[in-house]
Order: C-alpha cells, then sequence, then structure tokens
C-alpha cells in the first residue's frame, strides 16, 4: 500500500499523467491538432508517424515523446499542445480497441501464404 | 527558310475564277466595308448593310485564286513518323500543326499513329510517359510550339527527371510573314524548345523537310539511348502546309533508324566490382531506375542470388520481386559494399539529415568506416545543370558510367568465375538469415494493415487488401504513383513480380501525372489484355482531369481507385511542421491545403466524363463489392472508377 502510494505521489509530479483525461475531446483534438495526418484517425499508423493505438507508451512517455521527439515528428511544446490537451487525447487513444487478430481476418490471413 | 510560294505554278493547282459583281467587291474591299459600317453606325438603324443583304440574297462569288495542294510537307513529315514506329499520337488540337493532323487523318488513315484526342497538353505528355514505362517505347505528342508546349513543360520535366522517351512535336510558324494576325503572332516563337531545352535531350526546328527527316530520326534514336528523355522536333507550319519545295522533292529521303546499343560498363571496371562483391561479408544492392525491361529483372534477381545479397529497392522501377526472400532486406549501416544500380540520389542512400522542423542543417554518414560504395549509373554520361535533380554528389569508391541493365550481363559473369565453395557456403548461410527476416518483414506488415481495419475513413491497408483479392488471380498492372501516399501498402502485402506489375511514380515529383500516366500505362496494356488498376490520389486528379474523357472516348480500359483523402496532405504536414516549429496555430494547417467544403464528388465527376463510377464509398464493407462490379465493366473493354473516403496516407 506504501509503494502505491509512492507511485501515486511520484506520478502527480509528472506532466500528462496525473491530469483528469476526457477522451471525447482527446479525440476532437486529434483531428483538430493533426495528430491523425501521420497516425492515422484510428492511430493505427502509417508510413509517416508510428502507431499510436492501442497505446504501448503510457502518458507520461507520450507527453515527453511530443515535446522531445527522436524522429521526424515536429517538437509540439506545451503552448500549442498543453499537457491537459496531451492526457485528453492519450485518453482517446486508450478507447480504441486492439484489432481483430489477422487469422479471424480472411483477406489478411491469405496472404500469410 | 525557302518560300514555297516564290515559284508555285506546277505545285499549285490553281482554280481561277471571275464574276464582274464579286471582282468589285475584291477590287475595292475597303469602300464596301466603310459603306457597311456608316450604315451599322447610322441611328438606331437596324437594317442590314448592303453587304451583308448581298450575302443574303445573292450567290457567293467564286474567289479570284481558290488552290489545291497535292503534296503538302506534311504528309512527308507524316512518311517520316511513320517509320519510327509510333501507335499513337496524344494532342489537344491547335492550329500550328494543323497541316500535321490532317496529314495524320487522311494520308495516314489515322493508322500507326492513331490520333488520341487529349483535353490538356500535360495530358498528352503524362500519357506519353505512362505508355512508355509499360511498352518500352515513345508516344508521339503535337502541341503547339507556345501555349500547348507551356501546358505541357511540368509533364515534360516529370520525364526528363524518370528518364522516360517522350516524342514531340512542335507546331510553329517561324516566318513572321506568314503569320496572320494577333493569334498566330502570339502562338508563334523564334526558338520553341528554349523553354524547354534544361530538360530535354534533344531538339531542332529544321528548316526544309531534308532536314525534319535527319533531325526526326536522330531525335528517336537520342531518346531512346540510356540515358532515355524527352525529344522535340519543331514542325514548321510552313514546311507542313506548302507543298514539297522543288529542293526536297530532289534530296529528302528517310535514313535509316538504327538504335545505338545501351553503353555497358568498361570490363575492368566491372571485374573490380565483381571482386569487392564477392568478398563481401554484407553487401547490399541498391535499385533505383535498374529494369528498363523485363530483362532487367530477370539479371537483377540472378546476381542476388548468386551472391545471396538483398536488393533494396526504391520502387522507380519495377527491380525486384516484392515476395523474393531477399526483397528489401540487409542494411545499409551494416554494409561493407554498396552497389547502387540507377540509384539517382546515391548520397541519400549512404547519409541521413535533419528533420524538416529542427533548426539548422545536418547531414552525416550512416556507412561503417571502410564501406566500399559502388555506382553504376546511366546518368552519368549525361546531366544538365540549371534544373537540380542530380542529388548532392556522392563520394564513391567505383563510379561507372554505363547502364545498369547492359552491364549486369558482364558483372554476373566475372561474380560467377570468382564465386569459390567457401564463399558459397558463407552466400548460403547469409541467404538463410535473409529469408528468415524477409518472413518476419512480411508478417509484421500482415499484422499492422488489421489496425484500424473497419475504420471509416477507410485505411490504405484496407483498400490495398481488398483490391488485391480482387486482382490476385487477374494479369494485373498497378500504373499509380501512390504507394508513398498509400503507407506502400501495395508493395508490402502484394506479389509484385513482372515488369508491369509497377512502374514507377512521376520522377520529378510533379503533381497532376498520375491520372494521364495510368491512362498512357493502360492503353499500352490494352492489347496486351491486362488488368490495368490505378490508384488515384484526389490532389493529382483534380490538375486535369479531362483525362477520364480521353479513357471513355478512346475506349481504354482502366479501374481507377480514388485515394479521396480530402487534403494535400504532405504540404498539410509541412505546414503544421512549420506552426509547431514556430510555437503557434497548428490548428490552422488546414487553410490552404484541405480539399473540403464542398467535398468533390469523384464518381459524378467521372460519370460526366462518361466513365462508369461508383461511390463516395466511406463503409469499407462496401468496398469489396464495388471493385467486383467495376472490375466487370473494365473487362468489357472500359474505364472505371470507385470513389473512396480514405484516411490520410
Amino acid at each position: 500500500m506504501k509503494k502505491v502510494s509512492l507511485l501515486v505521489l511520484l506520478a502527480a509530479a509528472l506532466p500528462g499523467f496525473s491530469l483528469a483525461q476526457n477522451a471525447g475531446n482527446g479525440k476532437r483534438l486529434f483531428v483538430r491538432d493533426g495528430c491523425y495526418q501521420c497516425h492515422g484517425y484510428a492511430g493505427q499508423g502509417t508510413i509517416a508517424g508510428a502507431r499510436l493505438a492501442p497505446p504501448v507508451l503510457n502518458a507520461q512517455a507520450i507527453t515527453r515523446y511530443i515535446r522531445r521527439p527522436a524522429g521526424a515528428m515536429p517538437a509540439f511544446t506545451d503552448k500549442v499542445i498543453s499537457d491537459q490537451e496531451v492526457a485528453d487525447i492519450y485518453a482517446y487513444l486508450k478507447t480504441i480497441p486492439a484489432p481483430k487478430p489477422v487469422k479471424d481476418i480472411p483477406l489478411l490471413d491469405q496472404l500469410r501464404n | 527558310m525557302p518560300k514555297s510560294n516564290s515559284n508555285p505554278v506546277g505545285r499549285r493547282g490553281f482554280l481561277k475564277g471571275a464574276a464582274a459583281g464579286a471582282a468589285a467587291l475584291v477590287a475595292n474591299p475597303g469602300g464596301a466595308k466603310a459603306q457597311e459600317i456608316a450604315q451599322t453606325k447610322g441611328a438606331g438603324s437596324s437594317l442590314p448593310s448592303a453587304r451583308l443583304a448581298a450575302a443574303e440574297t445573292v450567290p457567293p462569288a467564286p474567289r479570284a485564286d481558290v488552290y489545291t495542294t497535292d503534296r503538302p510537307g506534311a504528309d512527308f513529315m507524316l512518311e517520316v513518323i511513320k517509320t519510327l514506329g509510333f501507335e499513337y499520337v496524344c494532342a489537344n488540337p491547335g492550329s500550328s500543326f494543323r497541316g500535321l493532323h490532317e496529314s495524320i487523318l487522311n494520308h495516314g488513315g489515322n493508322k500507326n499513329p492513331e490520333l488520341l484526342t487529349c483535353c490538356h497538353e500535360e495530358s498528352s505528355v503524362a500519357m506519353a510517359h505512362g505508355y512508355a514505362k509499360i511498352e518500352g517505347k515513345p508516344l508521339m505528342v503535337m502541341a503547339h510550339g507556345t501555349v500547348g508546349l507551356q501546358h505541357a513543360s511540368m509533364a515534360i520535366y516529370n520525364a526528363f527527371a524518370d528518364r522516360v522517351p517522350v516524342y514531340i512535336v512542335l507546331g510553329n510558324i517561324a516566318d513572321g510573314t506568314w503569320r496572320r494576325g494577333d493569334v498566330e503572332w502570339t502562338h508563334s516563337v523564334q526558338d520553341a524548345a528554349a523553354m524547354v531545352r534544361d530538360y530535354t535531350k534533344y531538339d531542332d526546328s529544321p528548316v526544309s523537310l531534308t532536314q525534319f527527316a535527319e533531325s526526326a530520326v536522330r531525335a528517336y534514336k537520342a531518346a531512346m539511348t540510356p540515358p532515355m528523355e524527352p525529344v522535340i522536333i519543331v514542325a514548321d507550319a510552313v514546311l507542313q502546309e506548302e507543298p514539297m519545295s522543288d529542293a526536297d522533292r530532289r534530296t529528302a529521303r528517310i535514313p535509316k533508324l538504327t538504335l545505338t546499343s545501351p553503353p555497358a560498363g568498361d570490363l575492368g571496371a566491372v571485374a573490380e566490382v565483381a571482386r569487392m562483391l564477392v568478398a563481401a561479408e554484407n553487401p547490399v544492392i541498391v535499385a533505383g531506375r535498374s529494369a528498363r525491361t523485363p530483362n532487367g529483372i530477370k539479371l537483377l534477381v540472378e546476381l542476388a542470388e548468386l551472391l545471396q545479397a538483398p536488393v533494396q529497392d526504391r520502387r522507380f522501377r519495377m527491380n525486384f520481386p516484392s515476395k523474393h526472400p531477399l526483397y528489401n532486406g540487409g542494411n545499409i549501416a551494416d554494409a561493407d559494399v554498396i552497389l547502387g544500380l540507377e540509384v539517382q540520389d546515391f548520397w541519400s542512400v549512404t547519409h541521413t539529415m535533419t528533420p524538416v522542423n529542427r533548426m539548422g542543417m545536418e547531414s552525416k554518414s550512416i556507412t561503417k568506416p571502410g564501406a566500399k560504395l559502388i555506382t553504376i549509373y546511366s546518368g552519368d554520361l549525361s546531366q544538365k545543370s540549371n534544373y537540380q535533380d542530380l542529388g548532392r554528389f556522392a563520394e564513391v569508391d567505383v563510379a561507372i558510367a554505363a547502364d545498369a541493365e547492359a552491364t549486369l550481363p558482364a558483372l554476373i559473369e566475372a561474380c560467377k568465375r570468382l564465386v569459390t565453395a567457401d564463399r558459397k557456403r558463407a552466400f548460403t548461410e547469409r541467404g538463410a538469415k535473409l529469408a528468415d527476416a524477409a518472413k518476419r518483414t512480411r508478417d509484421r506488415a500482415i499484422d499492422q494493415a488489421a489496425y484500424g481495419w473497419d475504420s471509416s475513413p477507410i485505411t490504405t491497408a484496407r483498400v490495398s487488401a481488398e483490391l488485391w483479392n480482387q486482382i490476385r488471380h487477374e494479369d494485373w498492372s498497378l500504373l499509380s504513383v501512390a504507394e508513398p501516399f498509400f503507407s506502400g501498402w501495395p508493395g508490402r502485402l502484394w506479389d509484385f513480380e513482372k515488369h508491369y506489375h509497377y512502374i514507377g511514380g512521376q520522377g520529378a515529383y510533379g503533381i497532376g501525372y498520375g491520372a494521364p500516366a495510368a491512362v498512357g500505362a493502360a492503353l499500352a496494356n490494352r492489347k496486351y489484355g491486362r488488368l490495368s488498376v490505378n490508384i488515384q490520389c484526389d490532389g493529382d486528379l483534380n490538375y486535369a482531369p479531362g483525362v477520364l474523357w480521353t479513357a471513355a472516348h478512346h475506349h481504354i480500359p482502366l479501374l481507377s481507385i480514388m485515394h479521396n483523402n480530402r487534403a494535400y496532405h504532405q504540404e498539410l504536414m509541412y505546414v503544421e511542421d512549420m506552426a509547431a516549429r514556430a510555437n503557434r496555430g497548428i490548428d490552422k494547417a488546414q487553410i490552404g491545403t484541405g480539399i473540403t467544403d464542398p467535398n468533390i464528388d469523384y464518381a459524378t465527376m467521372a460519370k460526366a466524363y462518361g466513365v462508369y463510377s461508383a461511390g463516395p464509398i466511406s463503409n469499407p464493407n462496401d468496398l469489396g463489392p464495388a471493385i467486383a462490379k467495376a472490375i466487370e465493366v473494365v473487362k468489357k473493354g472500359e474505364p472505371a472508377l470507385i470513389d473512396v473516403i480514405t484516411q490520410p496516407r
């Protein structure tokens, strides 16, 4: 119990992690701020940007990456996307379900051979 | 230029006639005109002038001189053109080549070449561009030397940068005394080809038919010699329309065309390259425009399999089978020998650069110390300066100025002579690892395609999988440039094997190429009965959509799947990049880059041009049946278009 409390305390000090999250607003921001351009409307990833949904990174890591990206992605400072907005976008990404298994998609399953 | 009307008797057949009334009108036309104007200016007068009244009530008077031509120069020009073997000529009609136009129809019977009606000169050239990449030889294009060439210029630059032959005949009236009024003066030019000389290989403006014949054959030969590029011949309008001069009748002949053998690499240099490749532990072959012909694919497969070396295909041509275990494997950073085959910008293969929104420009080599770099590149034989399609200067260890496909046979034989049993065992081991990696890459792609499978807008992976499911058992040919804009899904999921399965992109990345190039390539595919498929970007189609009518009018079977993502997304991302860099307004990047409000209904557009259409389709489950129905139309020999609302990439 003590261990969990420490983690919560630590998380509260990190941007984008302890903020209340609004998935509906996150979906709106995902389009308004152009995230879909490179990552797809479903966060599925494209040739221009990595897959985001379902999220592999946690909110803290995503916030850190948005502020200081490693690849070709622009750096978005908190002047253009606030920590709260990142938290909302993260909440939206969490609502996107995992895809069906390929074996349940005949058009893709036939490509295995 | 000798004026062919200096001695017209005997070359023109005059029909002389005179009537007293008519003679009076002709003798004093100014007087009649003045009278007409005076009457017209009469206050409130609605009565016709005496001239107009006469025209309506008196039989028309014969003209003083009417002449016919028994052998216009255009007939001879066409005879020259016919020897070059063109199947078609693309043109939007223009008065400066009307003589040649008429000769094609009547002297040539509108066959070899057959005239194709185009709605824009950019479409004419891009059709020829696409055709040449399937057929391996040029189409002819006719255009005005001024306004037509200005329309065509971007497409010519695309073909030049893509190393594709296009044969362009320009009309022009060189002699100012033959120009009638404002239109013909504004449509004439001193040096027609000057505007595009920076991105054409050869041009000439012949002043006699004898010279036309030689230059026309020379132009074809130049266009077909690697590096292949567009060429221009100016067909002077007076030469076209006037009878052949006495001098031309005595001297004009059509020279024999003998195509130049493609330049093969120096055998000493080839032997050195073979030594490097056979000794290498991690060689990588990079293919740019390596395969000019179907044999180019076979040769590259043979070399790769001999060495068990991976081939990284940059997809400017169909160079290498996409399901081959050596396809797109290996790693430039780990390579000890890198062989570039017709790679236009080899420097970028071996370097990284600063992403677009970083401050300052930095670049660094990604090759490991001691790695040997080799290029076989016909572009080294012919370079121009103004337009910078050269790429950054590549420092290499061996540079062979030659055509890669022509050099591969010697390189393969040289490698075979050096392969020992030990090296063969090493190659086999390397090949097994590469095959495993290739399978993992393909499996990952299939897994990735499942993400967003049921989304709307429809993912590009879903569109690719639906399309592949319908065409995989057909003799298909993908003609679009959309691969990079389509997240490369066809290349990741489909089985590309034959040379016509893919034809690469624009060359100079000039948008407006996709639709007309697909129509031109589909035209080439038509006689082979192939199923031509085009993934058509929305922004691209809007440049010159009239090419849809050309496809319908000439019954060119082509399935177009609209990649209707309703924006110029590459540019949208750049604007967003700049906004992020400036710390402001990333939500405004749609302004000036979006294609919405109103959304364009491409199915209705296609229907207006006489093309079967369906859509817009936004439910992914509706896509498969729509494709199946459209393919039925295409198999009957007609074009079809399906408007699909897609994800950005």
